[in-house]
């Protein structure tokens, strides 16, 4: 049908759409911003993290895995939804071990920007400390399983971008966890190198550089003074090795 | 000295922290005239006052690492009408939560006899020192905390706004740039 043009209400705002495209694409492509943590826009979708979750109707769908329909309601920024958001991003910091004052994402951080945003103060789950394994035996890359959200944006970035496959996530539920693809499992045995999109995607800071950390000041991070909502999920290149950004 | 009885009694003590928290409530500087006007100080580092009773607000920094840390806590939670948990090792334990993946024996053993130029120390023991928890944790796993103020330390102006919020019998709200993880 030429000529007629699909749009779908997003908090009463008219959002145009091309058939095909998610909740997540057309509300990012029309400036708007759904919370999100494993959807990336050059890679394919996972729909994990839940953040993205909208409303439409009277159920919640994730933005990034349903397509948008012409007509359709969208509902996002309601109280509902922010309470069920922080919920979910205390699972996050209570699932893994975030000590942020001396993490090096610390302030360019997409989870933590997040919960500056929803104004999370602490975690209303209990804590679980889990014993994690660091991996130090690459050059330049260093891997902190800790702060790992197990997104697998690493990992669809090293088969679709780079085109190699250095990550993997393995185990279920809990104990799901990133692995590396190596004979001994470190990721200094790998073929990842530093330009690599898998590098320097990584939302939070369990994927980091090994050199060039804490470069910039305490209020001059990227999320100390800017919303995520109004910059979007971005790493900056000061926390991507100095390469340019892969960004949205 | 006597009591002022028209002012709130604000109490503070540091638990498993540095005493960056207290430093950084020192930050507010000439507000700490704003702040005489309406609070008075109870036990706290600040006054060495050592014991507590009917306190208004208790500012706990540092999470819980040793008994004794719960012990003062538990006194705090009963004297206190409102209880805050301020900075991010008492909210989720902090530094010295990294020693979480580690035996308390492990630690010791690495602080007093196998580190770096230390020749077989005795680790120290006996009753006047409190027990190691086996995990350093929040305070909000033992008691009910009415506030949290995150940040490592949270910043002076964080310290304004939550103790402006209790003055005027109000929840805290903390402006975006001065939310803080670090
Ligand atoms: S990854 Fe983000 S949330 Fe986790 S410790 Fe680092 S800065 Fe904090
Ligand atoms: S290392 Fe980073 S990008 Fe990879 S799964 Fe973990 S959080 Fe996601
Ligand atoms: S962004 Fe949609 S589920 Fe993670």
């Amino acid at each position: 049908m030429s000529g007629m043009k699909s749009a779908f209400s997003f908090d009463g705002i008219q959002i145009a759409f091309t058939s095909g495209q998610s909740i997540m694409q057309a509300v990012l492509d029309g400036g708007g911003y759904i919370p999100h943590l494993c959807y990336h826009p050059q890679l394919s979708v996972h729909g994990s993290c839940r953040l993205c979750m909208v409303k439409v109707g009277d159920r919640y769908l994730s933005a990034c895995t349903t397509e948008a329909q012409n007509g359709m309601q969208v509902e996002n920024q309601i109280s509902e939804l922010r309470e069920l958001r922080l919920k979910l991003l205390e699972m996050l910091f209570a699932e893994g071990n975030h000590f942020c004052p001396s993490c090096e994402l610390s302030g360019n951080c997409q989870l933590q920007a997040l919960a500056y945003e929803l104004g999370m103060t602490h975690s209303r789950f209990p804590l679980q400390y889990p014993t994690r394994k660091r991996d130090g035996s690459h050059a330049t890359v260093f891997l902190d399983r800790d702060r790992c959200i197990n997104c697998e944006i690493c990992v669809r970035a090293s088969r679709e971008l780079d085109g190699k496959n250095v990550f993997s996530l393995s185990g279920r539920g809990s104990d799901t966890a990133l692995q590396i693809n190596s004979e001994d499992g470190r990721l200094g045995s790998t073929d990842l190198i530093a330009t690599d999109s898998s590098a320097r995607l990584c939302p939070v800071g369990a994927l980091v550089f090994k050199q060039g950390n804490y470069a910039e000041r305490p209020n001059e991070r990227l999320y100390d003074t800017h919303i995520i909502s109004e910059t979007g999920n971005r790493r900056p290149a000061v926390v991507s090795g100095g390469y340019p950004e892969l960004g949205e | 000295m006597a009591r002022e009885e028209h002012k709130l009694r604000l109490a503070t003590c540091s638990l498993a922290g540095c005493f960056g928290c207290h430093m950084s409530f020192l930050d507010i500087d000439e507000w700490l005239f704003e702040l005489d006007k309406f609070f008075t100080f109870d036990r706290s580092p600040f006054t060495d006052i050592k014991t507590l009773e009917n306190a208004d607000v208790g500012l706990i920094e540092g999470g819980l690492c040793n008994q004794e840390n719960i012990e003062v806590l538990l006194d705090f939670r009963k004297n206190c009408k409102l209880l805050v948990s301020v900075g991010a090792c008492a909210i989720n334990g902090g530094v010295p939560a990294l020693r979480n993946g580690f035996p308390v024996e492990d630690c010791l053993l690495e602080v007093y006899q196998n580190g770096v130029g230390l020749q077989g120390t005795v680790i120290p023991s006996g009753k006047e020192l409190p027990s190691l928890l086996p995990k350093v944790l929040p305070v909000h796993e033992l008691v009910k905390v009415d506030y949290f103020l995150p940040g490592c330390p949270p910043p002076a102006e964080a310290f304004i706004e939550l103790l402006c919020a209790i003055r005027d019998n109000r929840a805290p709200e903390i402006a975006y740039e001065h939310r803080r993880f670090d």
